[in-house]
């Protein structure tokens, strides 16, 4: 069954940090609503977005920002960035109980990560996506609200071979749903990869326009999943017959394009879908940015169209619904399970295909 | 630009698994060496989490073979 619980006691992305700064900013995160805004000194927090008087929401106007602190704007009730209230209109004392809950927060790689759960994070951190960032490469991104369970896109994320009937135009070539995968789980780490390697493929448009390669080419995906919320897909397209890259790493025969996404849920039945696409080729070409803007987002509303419909279906069906796993399925139905696992959900078991 | 080399990380619990589209058959790899043809995921995940129960290691685990992610640059 696809995972609906929620695995608490993980890093999540909130927000890029573009989005956080001198307004406040409100996102649900597993349910809990969430305001996000930057102190003057560029530092971002997080806090529960409801006032502890009559919870009213604070990322709304008329609530503010004043200084580091923020004003309900209903009551004018007033809190410093560490949740806690510092002024109560019309009376001197601060009820001792009067605090927001506050977040840990980590900024890393273009994203806001908050920490939602009971205990501390302690040493853990979220995992990277260095590429997002760094020199060397040039990103445009996105994020899209998805009316639908985090599981689907989950499930979406990890079988490729959809590209071909889903995104044919964009990024889906036949090579896609027809070349071998091999599938990996690192328990310990709690990472799954699926890996495709396509020797000999069509050129997408995705990849024909952006890169410049007129001929067939070879195309590796390999896919990189840290549960519950950061997903990599490493792409590699060079025209066929291009040396593979050296032992040392070093591969300048080929086109590098870093595709992340966070999947953070936001209710039971919805999702921030957060996407970017980091390349190392024409990286000062503003026309190659804005069709891999456009394209990437085209290719995102299609999965949010097609999990739309999907949440429908299957919210209408209840808790009986059945489904059927195929080969393809191999790496979701690994993340399936470490989900469950995280979630404290202990019957996931999928349906078999055997009867 | 690689993160998290799965060469390193995580120890000895690797589960492979490798399909060749065409065909029916998905392979089995547990960290153990132990392999076994199925033709459906689920039945797989149950075998290779079952470990050891039912798991016979090969002479030669692929220990030393190379891993999907860690090949790219
Ligand atoms: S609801 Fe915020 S001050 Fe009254
Ligand atoms: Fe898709
Ligand atoms: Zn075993």
């Amino acid at each position: 069954m696809i995972v609906t619980g929620f695995a608490r006691d993980q890093w999540y992305v909130a927000a890029y940090g573009h989005e956080v700064g001198r307004r406040q900013l409100g996102r649900t995160i597993l349910g809990e609503p969430i305001l996000l805004y930057r102190t003057e000194d560029g530092r971002a927090v997080a806090m529960a977005d409801r006032c502890v008087h009559r919870r009213f929401p604070l990322s709304e106007a008329p609530s503010h920002l004043v200084g580091d602190q923020v004003v309900c704007g209903y009551h004018g009730f007033t809190y410093g960035p560490d949740g806690v209230c510092v002024a109560v209109p019309a009376q001197r004392r601060v009820p001792r109980t009067a605090r927001l809950r506050s977040y840990p927060v980590v900024e890393q790689d273009s994203f806001v990560w908050v920490w939602i759960g009971d205990r501390d994070p302690g040493d853990t951190t979220p995992p990277r996506a260095p590429w997002l960032a760094a020199p060397g490469y040039t990103t445009v991104c996105g994020m899209e609200p998805l009316n639908a369970r985090y599981g689907l896109l989950v499930d979406n994320l990890l079988d490729l071979s959809h590209e071909t009937y889903l995104h044919g135009g964009y990024i889906g070539t036949p090579e896609v749903a027809e070349t071998p995968i091999t599938t990996e789980v690192h328990e310990e780490a709690g990472v799954v990869y699926v890996s495709r390697h396509m020797d000999d493929a069509a050129c997408p448009p995705f990849y024909a326009e952006s890169t410049g390669i007129r001929g067939r080419i070879t195309r590796w995906q390999d896919i990189e999943y840290h549960p519950p919320c950061l997903y990599l897909l490493h792409s590699r397209v060079a025209p066929v017959g291009s040396p593979p890259p050296a032992a040392d790493g070093a591969d300048r025969h080929a086109f590098h394009v870093e595709v992340v996404y966070a999947i953070t849920p936001s209710t039971e039945g919805s999702t921030y879908d957060f996407w970017a696409v980091a390349r190392d080729f024409a990286l000062d070409d503003e026309r190659v940015s804005d069709f891999l803007r456009e394209s990437n987002r085209a290719v995102v509303l299609q999965d949010v169209a097609a999990l739309n419909t999907l949440e429908k279906v299957l919210a209408g069906e209840g808790e009986h619904y059945q489904e059927l796993s195929v080969n393809i399925d191999t790496g979701g139905l690994a993340a399936r399970r470490i989900l469950a696992r995280m979630a404290g959900e202990s019957a996931a078991r999928p349906r078999s295909a055997a009867p | 630009m690689t993160t998290g080399d799965p060469g390193t990380a995580g120890g000895r619990a690797v589960y492979r698994i490798h399909w060749a589209p065409g065909t029916d058959n998905l392979r089995a790899v547990c960290f153990c060496g132990a392999e076994e043809e199925f033709e459906d995921p689920v039945a797989l995940w149950d075998w290779l989490l079952g470990h050891p129960e039912g798991h016979n290691p090969r002479p030669a685990p692929e220990s030393g073979a190379p891993v999907p992610a860690a090949a790219l640059v």
